[in-house]
């Protein structure tokens, strides 16, 4: 079973969430202003990159509030969860730290 | 039995205190395993799904007489009302069957112009409630939840999934825990702990 530490709830099993995408995908202000192709690159195209990735997931069936994760998709582990609306974190420095702490143990 | 009465008991020692000594009962186990787990239906009651900022969040605590819990998780109780934290801005308020309208109307009127939801699911839930020393066992049997009571502490509650269905866990004693879910949930929900009932021999 994996472990999903919600901001709000603390460590829950997986089962309690819904995956929901890539995280900071502001939607253009004003549609309208945007080509065809830009207008593509909102809706579709996403980083989906091999290693670390910044994803919204939510607590579906828990405190039901979306949140974001620092997520390596190779190995599927979660560095690091943070409340929506706060900004993106330096993933590669997140994961260093994480791992930094875990070998001085 | 016949056959132990037979052979170890001669008609002039046969008393009422021979054999409850001798003997133990041939439902006993299941006497005492049934204490070890009970699940009955909740009674019905008053249940109002509530949401708002800061400012609904006072004001329905002054209305609805207990001030709602801002601790993740966590429920407070008091005058046979209680209120549940659901989420950050989320919480379940319970009170006792039949208040609904009148209730609700006044909740309504007390935050007359503050920006909330309140919503009636009275019907739309039901509660099973479970009490023994194997109630926490029970519900591990569909639900992976650390319920010991050091990290489920008693007054904790919160949504989760049992089986496939949704339910809300508020652990109301060391060996209790009050459960809501959808209706429709019910007969799946209660399907499953039968079969937590029979795997501690308690049928
Ligand atoms: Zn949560």
């Amino acid at each position: 079973m994996l472990l999903i530490a919600c901001p709000y709830c603390g460590e829950r099993p997986e089962t309690e969430f819904r995956y929901a995408g890539e995280a900071h995908i502001a939607r253009p202000h004003d549609p309208s202003a945007l080509n065809d192709d830009e207008w593509v690159d909102f809706l579709y195209q996403r980083a989906n990159p091999k290693g670390l990735h910044v994803e919204r997931w939510r607590h579906i069936h828990g405190c039901a509030r979306f949140f974001n994760a620092v997520r390596d998709t190779v190995s599927d582990r979660i560095f690091k969860t943070y409340e929506a609306g706060e900004p993106r974190p330096d993933v590669n420095a997140v994961a260093a730290d994480v791992l930094a702490k875990e070998s001085e143990r | 039995m016949t056959e132990f009465l037979g052979t170890e008991l001669s008609g002039t020692e046969f008393s009422g205190a021979n054999l409850a000594n001798a003997r133990t009962g041939a439902l006993d186990r299941f006497a005492g395993a049934a204490s070890a787990l009970v699940v009955t239906p909740g009674d019905p009651a008053t249940r109002f799904i509530f949401r708002g900022g800061k400012a609904a969040q006072a004001a329905m605590g002054d209305a609805f007489g207990i001030a709602l819990p801002v601790q993740s998780c966590r429920a407070a109780t008091g005058q046979s009302r209680a209120a549940l934290w659901l989420g950050p801005d989320e919480w379940l308020l319970t009170g006792e069957d039949g208040q609904a309208e009148t209730l609700f109307a006044a909740l309504e009127s007390a935050l007359a112009g503050v920006p909330h939801s309140l919503v009636d699911i009275s019907h739309r839930n039901i509660s099973i409630l479970l009490s023994g020393p194997k109630a926490a066992a029970a519900l591990n049997t569909a639900c992976p939840l650390d319920l010991a009571l050091e990290s489920f502490p008693v007054g904790m509650c919160t949504r989760t999934v049992f089986g496939k269905a949704e339910v809300l866990i508020w652990r109301t004693g060391d060996t209790l825990f009050h459960l809501e879910t959808w209706r429709s949930f019910g007969p799946y929900i209660w399907g499953l702990l039968s079969l937590a009932q029979r795997e501690y021999g308690a049928l």
